[in-house]
């Protein structure tokens, strides 16, 4: 049996049928990271004995009968969430060798459930960014490639790439993933795989390495939109440690996915069509509505009227509080210290932070400091939440007349590694279609749906009401089991 | 609006980031291209409209936790990770003459 090319359903039966042992599983895994990292770059960090270890702890616990729902199954875990006693980077220098006494709930909570972690994926630097260009460890690659240029390296998209390009070349069954502006559902839509990002509140965000706490949602990235409803039972759930997280009942997301779409009403927003969306993009928009029309949905088009003003939006609300997250990085309690024999405890702070963050983590935190200085605070910051209420107020008065919306996930498939980056608004425009579900707090699901005509995946997104996950999986398998997606990249284990 | 070098120094300095000339000179045209993308905010009527400060789409009052010690005592493990420490503390510069 070729472990590395289950989903995760199909594992968790092989499993309990004994075809496979959860110690073969990750073997194979951990065989897969050895050949085809140095080439990705998705890991930054291999825990193979600690898998291994758990992965045989996981083997004697099912065969005591006491397995849990994801028991044996091989995950990576974005670097963005603490790991007791395992390096955590967030792929920035100024974290230095931090190893957390402590672990995020996210991650505890699939521990407990029996997952085995094989180790940290690459992300952009404290999530900032959509291309993973900016990780202090090195950029990853799309498995991916063009077909008629197949050595142009692309990029996995970001935040989340190191996890979307390891689920996508079959180094990871699932990963974890946050995502504050696109971050879970854009690598997800480059990388030809599923990636939820839950309502805002379904996750804890306790020990996650914080960037906009806002707008910051954990959610996971797999290869069905199954595989994605089973890892994010195990990660949701109420818990003290963080205030904002929702106090109410995990339903089984798994089994809304064979619901069906009949009698749903999907609504499709005017402003999502862009002046000079590309004509494939528009085409798989328009096949995926005929497919859920063709399963017995109602297309309904329906006005969001602020989105144009979503990512200017986003980007005064996302870097002031960045700004704000990061002043915690100051060379004292934790990380990187940077400093002369001279120093004063300011030089000590100024010096390590310019050592410790890298250019674009440096933009946000300026442009943060910025719109929430004295004078500027009510023209930007204050104007930016009320527009944001705004955007919100759109979608509460969409849910009057539709059940879910859906869009394309992205504005383009994956683009190339060397591409110049240097217009940082052009960069920020990849989360045009998904930034809006994060400043409304709602739950958005990327999920494949065809490719480009270069042979490089495309995704739709579908958005719910808010904690109605469920009707999400429902519309995002539908759209998967039509789209019979079944292309592979050209890199994979 | 545009920022000065004076401005970006300033913020860099309230932001307790050291930058060269040659950084604030580009942080500059970065910033300045930013904000003049964010000005179309100004174009939307928000009279009288509730801003949205957290990322809930059904607000509802945050619990609270009974006001008491709930850990503590773990001050190896606090100070694991710090680049200096002296006993129980953090080592830092000298802060006061």
């Amino acid at each position: 049996m070729n472990g590395t090319e289950l989903t995760i359903a199909e594992g968790l039966r092989a499993l309990d049928k004994r075809e496979i042992s959860a110690v073969e599983l990750t073997q194979a895994h951990l065989a897969g990271i050895a050949a085809l990292n140095p080439r990705l770059n998705a890991y930054i960090t291999v825990a193979g004995e600690a898998a291994l270890e758990q992965a045989r702890a996981s083997d004697a616990r099912r065969g005591r009968g006491e397995a849990g729902a994801l028991d044996g199954i091989p995950l990576g875990i974005k670097d963005l969430f603490c790991t007791e006693g395992l390096r955590t980077t967030a792929a920035s220098k100024i974290l230095g060798e931090f190893t957390p006494p402590y672990e995020s709930t996210v991650s505890a909570q699939l521990k407990r459930d029996g997952a085995v972690f094989l180790g940290k994926l690459n992300l952009d630097e404290f999530a900032m960014g959509s291309s993973n260009t900016t990780s202090a460890f090195g950029p990853v690659e799309n498995p991916w490639s063009r077909a008629n240029d197949p050595s142009k390296r692309l990029v996995p998209g970001g935040s989340s790439g190191g996890s979307a390009a390891a689920v996508a070349a079959r180094i990871a069954m699932g990963a974890t993933a946050t995502d504050t502006g696109g971050s879970i559902r854009q690598p997800a839509a480059f990388c030809g795989i599923a990636g939820i990002k839950p309502t805002y509140g379904r996750c804890s965000r306790f020990g996650i390495v914080a960037f906009a706490s806002s707008l910051d949602q954990a959610g996971p990235v797999a290869r069905s939109v199954e595989d994605c409803a089973i890892l994010l039972r195990s990660m949701s759930g109420f818990d003290p440690k963080d205030s904002t997280s929702a106090n109410l009942p995990v339903p089984d997301f798994a089994a809304a996915c064979g619901r069906g779409v009949k009698g749903l009403r999907i609504g499709v927003p005017a402003e999502y069509t862009l002046p000079g969306l590309a004509p494939e993009i528009d085409a798989l928009w328009q096949q995926g509505l005929d497919w859920l029309r063709q399963q017995g949905a109602e297309i309904v088009p329906i006005s969001l009227p602020h989105t144009k003003y979503a990512l200017p939006t986003y980007y005064v609300v996302a870097p002031a509080e960045a700004s704000s997250n990061l002043a915690r990085y100051d060379g004292v309690r934790y990380g990187l210290r940077v400093a002369e024999r001279d120093s004063d405890l300011r030089d000590l702070y100024e010096r390590t932070r310019a050592a410790g963050f890298g250019a674009e983590v440096k933009r946000r935190i300026m442009i943060g400091t910025y719109v929430l200085s004295a004078g500027y605070y009510d023209a930007y910051y204050l104007k930016a939440q009320k527009v944001r209420a705004l955007i919100a107020r759109d979608f509460t008065q969409a849910w009057e007349t539709v059940d879910a919306i859906v869009t394309p996930a992205t504005p383009s498939a994956a683009f190339p590694m060397d591409e110049k980056q240097d217009d940082p608004v052009t960069m920020y425009l990849n989360d045009v279609f998904t930034v809006t579900a994060n400043l409304a707090g709602l739950p958005g699901l990327a999920v494949p749906a065809g490719l480009d005509g270069q042979g490089l995946p495309l995704g739709l997104q579908v958005i719910g009401r808010p904690f109605d996950e469920e009707t999400v999986f429902a519309v995002g398998a539908a759209i998967e089991r039509a789209a019979n997606f079944t292309a592979k990249p050209q890199v994979m284990a | 609006m545009s920022l000065d070098t004076a401005t970006v120094r300033r913020v860099a300095n309230l932001a307790r980031l050291r930058l060269d000339d040659a950084e604030v000179e580009k942080l500059q045209a970065e910033i300045n291209g930013i904000l003049g993308w964010i000005e179309q905010l100004q174009a939307v009527e928000t009279d009288g409209v509730e801003p949205m400060a957290g990322g809930s789409p059904n607000p509802v009052a945050l619990p609270w936790r009974a006001d008491a010690v709930t850990d503590g005592g773990q001050a190896d493990a606090v100070l694991r990770n710090a680049p200096d420490r002296e006993g129980e503390y953090f080592g830092v510069p000298k802060v006061v003459e």
